[in-house]
């Protein structure tokens, strides 16, 4: 009978900080609107969202729908965040002319796939072509690849976005997410 | 007496839905639907679009979240909704009281053509907002009905979904200004006033 009370890995990580630190930043920075297509990277910012009364937390059956929405939002008044995965990135090509044709302010928070470590083959394509489909499109782009580098470069980026009315999209590296891999869960 | 099997006329329809529009706030689908809405006037208030397509919908969703006291009406195409056709469920999950969608429906992609959509064939984009969870979703064949849909999107009591039967005609282009920052900013001015130049 195998042993089932969970038990803390000595050898586990802390629970990285920085989805706090990013939820403060957004906070500040007067977000409203947050919409996602799900990410296990994004979880815990995604938990802080959803149970903060003064946001509104919107899940999207496609990531394109989000830069629609928060340009909506934009001509109201309010300030929003679009959080997605890197194939998410994908999805959204044609809709990022909306903000950059406009002016508007759009800040994406990317966890990446298809980088550092990835296991599956079928996530290269998009995740290496994430940054130059966004760049193709007129969105800046920044990257953070350690954990204490991923509030401050958000911030970077959230003050570009809604200062100068402009796209902005982080890349949460692989390296700060941490990569999976489902062969090890096949065999378990 | 109106004839039911008579199809409705695109400008008609847009002109009754934006009668007396008083302070409601219109998100226009690209092509045909943007021209309808300028033909009824160009607007500060109206927020036509020139591309994004699939996008209107879902603009207007974040628009009626932000201003929950304001109404919003989209008017866009059957070949625009379908585009964003999964932007039904997501709307339909949030239920903003003040949105209403009316999709002008000729069946036919009008810029291009004139190519038959999905809705030719049979596809029902009010019964996909009906089973989605949009509540009060209804085909408009009559002008009785698009004057009901003109009332619930000015009482802004539950979201609307209404599908307008409309004849596939192809107007006179009217445009309203194409550029994306006039549009923005002076949409932006009418709602939020004159702060919205500053932040």
């Amino acid at each position: 009978m195998a042993e089932t009370t969970a038990k803390p890995n000595p050898a586990s990580p802390p629970l990285p900080s920085w989805p706090d630190d990013v939820y403060r930043i957004l906070k500040e920075a007067g977000v409203k609107q947050v919409a996602m297509v799900p990410d296990a990277g994004h979880s815990r910012l995604i938990r802080a969202f959803d149970a903060d009364p003064e946001t509104r937390l919107v899940t999207l059956t496609t990531e394109e729908e989000g830069v629609a929405m928060l340009a909506g939002a934009w001509l109201g008044g309010q300030r929003g965040v679009l959080l997605l995965q890197s194939s998410g990135v994908g999805n959204c090509i044609n809709m990022l002319s909306l903000p950059a044709i406009c002016h508007m302010p759009l800040l994406m928070l990317v966890t990446m796939r298809g980088d550092w470590g990835e296991f599956n083959p079928w996530q290269i394509p998009m995740g290496q072509g994430t940054q130059a489909s966004l760049e193709a499109m007129g969105v800046i782009v920044t990257r953070a690849d350690t954990p204490d580098d991923v509030a401050p470069t958000v911030w970077g980026a959230a003050n570009l976005a809604f200062n100068t009315w402009r796209p902005a999209a982080v890349l949460i590296g692989q390296r700060v997410l941490g990569a999976k891999n489902f062969k090890e869960l096949a065999r378990k | 007496m109106t004839n039911p099997n008579a199809l409705l006329h695109r400008r008609d329809v847009v002109n009754e839905l934006l009668r007396d529009r008083g302070d409601i706030l219109v998100i226009a689908g690209l092509g045909a639907p943007n021209w309808d809405v300028s033909a009824a006037g160009d607007h500060a208030n109206n927020f036509p679009l020139w591309g994004a397509m699939g996008a209107a919908a879902m603009m207007g969703l974040g628009l009626a979240l932000a201003q929950p006291k304001r109404k919003v009406l989209v008017i866009t195409g059957d070949g625009e909704m379908l585009m964003g056709i999964g932007s039904l469920a997501t709307i339909a999950v949030e239920k903003p009281p003040n949105l209403t969608i009316a999709v002008l429906d000729n069946e036919r992609f009008g810029e291009t053509g004139m190519q038959k959509t999905h809705t030719a064939s049979g596809v029902d984009l009010a019964g996909m907002a009906l089973a989605a969870g949009i509540r009060t979703s209804q085909t408009v064949r009559t002008m009785e009905q698009v004057t009901e849909i003109r009332d619930l999107a000015h009482q802004g009591k539950g979201t609307v979904f209404a599908l307008m039967k409309i004849n596939p005609e192809a107007l006179v282009f009217t445009l309203p200004p194409a550029d994306g920052v006039i549009l923005t900013t002076r949409f932006r001015q009418s709602v939020l006033g004159d702060e919205a130049l500053y932040n």
